[in-house]
This record gives C-alpha cells, sequence and structure tokens, in this order.
C-alpha cells in the first residue's frame, strides 16, 4: 500500500491557504471574543466550492475526491478551528447523510443549497442521556395521519441554529424491533417546523465562533416522506458516515498542530532570554522538534486514511484496494492520535509562548482552547481505542 | 466571441527577488506567478462570459515568457479560461516593451486564425516591470483601439461602455468591438479557482509556440535587440534611521518645515 498527496491537492491547498489567510485569518480572534458566527464568509467557502468538494456535479458539487476535503478541512482549520469544524460538520454531518441516503427529491430538495454553501444542515444524535451509548436515544417520532410526530431533545448539535440552517436530521425511536431493542430512524425536520427550537447557542471552552445547539421537539410535526433513509436502519446509517468524519476531524487536528508548529518555529527564533533566541535552548527547541514529529505522524496517519478512502471508492491509484476494515481501523487510529496530539501540542505551543501563551493576544491561546474538543467529538478517545482494540479482535466490551 | 487575456508570469513580490550578472531579473531562482494585476483581467473576461447567456464565448489564456511561465497559463486555465497559448523561445529572454508588444500581436493575430478576435484583455501593469504600456503598443501594432484603466465593462453585442478611472476624472467611453483593454485593480476581485478548476484545467488545450511559429525574426527581439540597456542595478540600501526632531525649545515646527523643504516635498 502507498500513498502521496497529489500535486493537484498540493495546488488545490495553496489556494484554501490564500483564501484561509486573508478572508479568515485577520478576523479569527474578533470572531472568538464576539462568540460570532460569520454567516458572509460561511457563503465565501461554499462559493470556493468547500462545501461541494465530495458532492457530485448534477448537485453543484465538484464529484473530488474525499482527500480534498481534508487538505480543505486542514487548512481553514490551520488559521481558525471554528470554522475547520463547520466545514467538516456541514460536509460530514450535513451533506453525507442526504447524500447517502436520501431519495433523489430529498436529495434535488436540500442538496443544492448545502453544497453552493447557502445553507447550512446538522446531525442530531447526542441527547442528554446519550452520547458515546447514542443507542440509548430517547427522542419519540410517531407516525401519526401520514406525519411524522417528534418528541424529545437532542444537545450539542454543530450547524444547527444558525440563521442559514435548512434542515437538521434527527436520529428517533419509532418503535421496537421484535427482540425488544428500539428501532431508530432519521427523520430530516426543516429549521422552523413549529415545535422544533433550537436554544440557545452553548458557552463553550472552545470553538466560539461555531454554531452549537440544544435543541428541543414538542409535538413537531413532519411528512412522511421526511424519513431519511430507511425506517429502522437510523442508527447504523450514522455509523457509517462516521468514519469519514473521524478521519475528517483528524485533518482538523493536523491543521491545529500545523499551526502550532508555525507559531512556534516563528516565536522561537524571535523571543530572546539570556541574551540569545529562546530556540538556541535545548530545553525549549527539543519540545518543537517533538511538535514537528507529531505533526509529520498525524499527517500521514489521517491521508493514509483518506487516501484508503479514496482507493476503496476507486480513485487513488497506488497499490490494492483496501478493505472496508482495514479503513474502519486506520480512522480510528488517525483520529485517535491526530487529535490527542493536537492537545499535547497546543499545551507545548503555549509553553513556547511562556506568558503570552496564557494571554488572549496570541492565536496560540485561542487554538489550546479549541484543541480539547477533538478528543471528544465524533467518537471520544476512549472509543477510539475500544473500536481499534475490537479491530485487534479482543474482546473489549 | 473571442476574448485573448494576457497572462504573465512574473516573480513572486513576496520573494527575495534577485538580478542576473546581465541585469535582467532572475527568473529561475525566484518563485513565480501568474501576475496578480493579470488575474482582474481574467476575472473580468470570465464575467463577460458568464454574462453572455446562450453565445459561445472563448477566454484564450495568452503567456510569452519561460518555460515556467506555463504556470500562469494553468493557473487562468484552473479559475475558468478555456484554452492556452504560450509562446516561448530563447531568444525572447530580455526583450523590452517594443519586442514584447510585438511578439504578442504576432500571437494574437495567430489565435485570431481560427475565429476573430474580439477583445484582447490586459491588466493595467505587470507586479514586475510595472510598465503598463503594452497595452497600449499591442493595440498600435494590432491597429486596433485602445481603452485602458477601465474599471466596469458592459457589453452589448460587439458594443462595451468601460467606465476609466483616471487620475482627475472619471470618464464612461464607448466603443465597438474589437479593441484592447486593460483593466484596474478595482475591476472586482478575482476569483480563486475552485478544486473543478484545478482538476479541469488539466483536460484544457494548451499550445506552445516559438518565434518560428508566430514567424517573428529572433534577430528582432531579446536582450540584445532591447532599446533600452541597463548599464547597473544595485539592491536600493538599507533603510537608515530617520531624522528625531527633539523640541526643546518651540523649534520644533521650523525644523520640520526646514527638512520638508531641503527635500522638496514643499
Ligand atoms: C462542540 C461539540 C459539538 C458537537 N456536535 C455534535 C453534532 O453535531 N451532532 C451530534 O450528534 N453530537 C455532537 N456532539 C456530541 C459528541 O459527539 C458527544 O459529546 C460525544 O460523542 C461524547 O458523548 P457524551 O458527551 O454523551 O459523553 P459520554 O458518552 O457521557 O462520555 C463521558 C466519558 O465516558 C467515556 N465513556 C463513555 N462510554 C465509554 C465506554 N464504553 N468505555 C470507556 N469509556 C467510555 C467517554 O469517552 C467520556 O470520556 C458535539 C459535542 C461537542 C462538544
Amino acid at each position: 500500500m502507498s500513498f502521496e498527496i497529489s500535486e493537484d491537492h498540493e495546488q488545490f491547498r495553496r489556494v484554501v491557504r490564500d483564501f484561509a489567510e486573508k478572508t479568515i485569518a485577520p478576523h479569527a480572534a474578533q470572531w472568538d471574543r464576539d462568540h460570532h458566527f460569520p454567516v458572509d464568509v460561511v457563503h465565501q467557502m461554499g462559493d470556493l466550492g468547500l462545501f461541494g468538494l465530495t458532492a457530485p456535479e448534477e448537485l453543484g458539487g465538484a464529484d473530488g475526491d474525499f482527500t480534498s476535503l481534508c487538505v480543505a478541512i486542514e487548512e481553514i482549520g490551520r488559521v481558525d478551528q471554528s470554522m475547520g469544524i463547520t466545514l467538516e460538520a456541514a460536509v460530514g454531518l450535513g451533506i453525507n447523510p442526504i447524500q447517502t441516503f436520501g431519495t433523489p427529491e430529498q436529495q434535488q430538495t436540500w442538496l443544492p443549497d448545502l453544497v453552493a454553501g447557502r445553507t447550512l444542515a446538522g446531525f442530531g444524535l447526542t441527547e442528554p442521556g446519550a452520547g458515546s451509548d447514542a443507542g440509548a436515544t430517547r427522542t419519540r417520532a410517531e407516525l401519526r395521519d401520514g406525519e411524522w410526530v417528534v418528541n424529545g431533545a437532542k444537545q450539542f448539535i454543530t450547524n444547527s441554529g444558525s440563521e442559514i440552517t435548512s434542515v437538521v436530521t434527527v436520529t428517533a425511536r419509532t418503535g421496537e424491533r421484535p427482540d425488544g431493542r428500539p428501532e431508530l430512524s432519521a427523520i430530516m425536520l426543516p429549521s422552523g417546523t413549529p415545535g422544533f427550537t433550537a436554544e440557545k447557542a452553548y458557552d463553550k471552552l472552545g470553538w466560539h465562533a461555531s454554531d452549537t445547539h440544544p435543541l428541543s421537539f414538542s409535538d413537531a410535526r413532519v411528512p412522511e416522506d421526511h424519513l431519511l433513509g430507511e425506517r429502522g436502519r437510523g442508527y447504523a446509517q450514522f455509523l457509517a458516515t462516521l468514519d469519514d468524519g473521524r478521519v475528517a476531524i483528524a485533518a482538523l487536528a493536523v491543521g491545529c498542530l500545523q499551526a502550532c508548529l508555525d507559531m512556534s518555529v516563528q516565536y522561537a527564533g524571535e523571543r530572546t532570554t539570556f541574551g540569545v533566541p529562546i530556540g538556541r535552548k535545548q530545553g525549549l527547541a527539543f519540545q518543537v522538534a517533538d511538535l514537528e514529529v507529531m505533526l509529520a505522524a498525524s499527517r500521514q496517519l489521517t491521508y493514509r486514511a483518506a487516501w484508503m478512502r479514496d482507493a476503496m471508492a476507486g480513485r487513488a491509484g497506488g497499490g490494492s484496494t483496501p478493505s472496508m476494515q482495514d479503513f474502519k481501523q486506520a480512522a480510528a487510529v488517525a483520529k485517535l492520535y491526530a487529535t490527542e496530539a493536537a492537545v499535547t501540542g497546543t499545551r507545548i505551543a503555549t509553553q513556547v509562548f511562556g506568558g503570552y501563551g496564557f494571554m488572549e493576544e496570541y492565536p496560540v491561546t485561542r487554538f489550546y482552547r479549541d484543541a480539547k474538543v477533538l478528543e471528544i467529538g465524533e467518537g471520544t478517545s476512549e472509543v477510539q481505542r475500544m473500536l481499534i482494540a475490537r479491530g485487534l479482535g479482543l474482546p473489549v466490551e | 466571441m473571442k476574448i485573448v487575456v494576457l497572462v504573465k508570469y512574473v516573480p513572486d513580490a513576496t520573494a527575495d527577488r534577485q538580478f542576473e550578472s546581465d541585469h535582467t531579473v532572475d527568473r529561475a531562482g525566484v518563485p513565480g506567478l501568474l501576475s496578480e494585476l493579470d488575474e482582474y483581467a481574467v476575472e473580468q473576461a470570465l464575467q463577460l462570459k458568464e454574462k453572455a447567456e446562450g453565445e459561445d464565448v472563448e477566454v484564450v489564456a495568452l503567456t510569452v515568457g519561460p518555460e515556467a511561465a506555463a504556470e500562469a497559463v494553468k493557473k487562468a486555465l484552473q479559475m475558468g479560461a478555456d484554452s492556452g497559448v504560450h509562446v516561448t523561445d530563447e531568444a525572447i529572454a530580455g526583450s523590452d516593451y517594443l519586442a514584447t508588444s510585438q511578439v504578442l500581436a504576432a500571437a494574437v493575430r495567430k489565435v485570431g486564425e481560427s475565429g476573430a478576435v474580439d477583445l484582447v484583455l490586459c491588466g493595467m501593469a505587470s507586479t514586475d516591470a510595472s510598465g503598463s504600456v503594452v497595452p497600449a503598443m499591442l493595440a498600435e501594432r494590432l491597429d486596433l483601439p485602445q481603452v485602458t484603466l477601465g474599471s466596469v465593462i458592459e457589453r452589448q453585442g460587439d458594443q462595451v461602455r468601460i467606465k476609466r478611472d483616471g487620475d482627475t476624472s472619471t470618464e464612461v467611453i464607448g466603443a465597438t468591438l474589437p479593441i484592447v483593454l486593460s483593466v484596474t485593480d478595482q475591476s472586482g476581485e478575482a476569483r480563486y479557482p475552485s478544486f473543478k478548476g484545478i482538476m479541469a484545467a488539466k483536460k484544457k488545450p494548451v499550445e506552445t509556440w516559438s518565434l518560428a511559429d508566430l514567424g517573428v525574426d529572433a534577430g528582432e527581439v531579446g536582450l540584445d535587440a532591447a532599446w533600452s540597456k541597463v548599464e547597473a542595478a544595485e539592491a536600493r540600501p538599507p533603510r537608515t534611521q530617520g531624522e528625531i526632531v527633539t523640541d526643546e525649545d518651540g523649534s520644533g515646527a521650523t525644523a520640520l518645515v526646514d527638512f520638508l523643504a531641503s527635500k522638496k516635498f514643499i
């Protein structure tokens, strides 16, 4: 198995980097301070085609590969993790389930605007009583007179309450299986549906410019055809899109690490103590060296997993086609390693900055706050370890 | 309708630029790119194409330059131009404005052989030489009307209305195609290439022409044929610290005025 990032991807990387540095970087600190979700920038990212990278051309997409999406998430995340997660969630949680499981009518209704970045969609799985244990979902949807009536609540849902959110797909119990376990299905709830409320946005440790809300449903009614995919397959479908999401989160972590390294190398050359730049001191320089190792390893794991995903879809050269099992394992490995490296990496970078590392004057502080959630969202580190151990054939619970 | 956009490959202005021993710009040792000011011309060409509903508009990106200049054409194709022409020939190195405009004119004529060229679009200047004279010279050589420094372009059939931003006034000029038109950096932000554009560009046709293909005599261009000669080129001396006037007795204002007068600022 061999892979490398192609020249096309590198060119695309330069375009996204240029865009990110001009359009996002100068304002990221302000948005973070103000907890402001910049809708206009979402539209600009849409104009650049970022939301449609992996969507088919008929729906306005670029019909590109998964690697190109990872490149875009990394480069946006290198200057602003909030906008990086906005893109990641918009595609991975918003667009992908509709693109993969939606009927042609559902796709026509929702995807053209989502793909163009005119609107955003969310996916609500997590509930107050169901996160890692998503099977414990309590939200219910009952079919009454040709309508789904939804009652319950979701929490921590990204892109679910912005002024351009058009729809949120939620998992809900739609009945009981013969074996007594709940039947879970996915229902699409358009924004503005009576009884569907996106509550006040959270106060978060980081990702301040990303849109996250609790959702509540009180007799929220939608037509029967708002079921996404097969009845009773809601959870399974969601799991199927999660592997991609893990790799995409790993790419966001790579962007975070790259930012940490760039900032640390620069500061270590500028800041002098005891008459010499701090980079002359091994105690400091060696920490930055570790950062480089973590970045390189994270990058390799992430783009290897992305390559496997593309190779499985017949869109990448270089070696034999990986199996689904290999890809799942690679995705969990990349997510686990890159996100934990990002948390360690931001700790090193803030240390390099000394007292300034604790001051909001420097972006390094924002990255420190933003990194933590990478170990939590789309499957915690513990869940990744569980999956990896199971992948090894160990009988983990 | 056929639009030719001139795209120049220039050394990256943010990189360290050097001169060769013959005082021409070192183009091999410095990373290059499509001149930012030409991106505005590409953008205007693409907008004209997009606005021409139902009409077939072909945008041809044309560059004259060394091998690496193909990158400028590629960028234009990635942004959305339809095809490219790269004129390259050892003999062109070191050409002055006159020779460059001669090669460009021959290339535009050759592009016109497969269908008349209606509009030649250029940037207001290049970001390296900043001469701003090539559009005018080219118009003269092609025997076409020229409009320079356009900021807004509206077209209806073969009629164009161009808002021209001068130093002291703004003019609105009406012209009948074909013309040579240069556009300013106020004409509208240039788009970024999309991933789709980057992939599509690889399949777009690019022709590479030599001086012989254009029927231009190699002796008329290049460094030796240039009308001007650079005798010496030196890096600008590093900035020295400015003069500090400390006002202790109320004579500060006089000192400032004297300084400005001595430098002929006032
Ligand atoms: C900013 C943000 C945005 C989010 N966006 C979305 C979204 O758009 N859509 C969505 O559906 N969800 C979203 N989430 C939710 C996220 O996916 C969950 O928070 C995450 O899966 C963990 O679930 P939990 O919070 O319920 O934690 P819990 O499941 O309660 O976990 C608590 C702790 O116990 C550990 N743990 C749990 N089970 C096990 C086990 N079996 N073995 C070992 N350890 C275990 C966990 O790893 C964790 O450390 C978001 C979260 C955040 C913070």
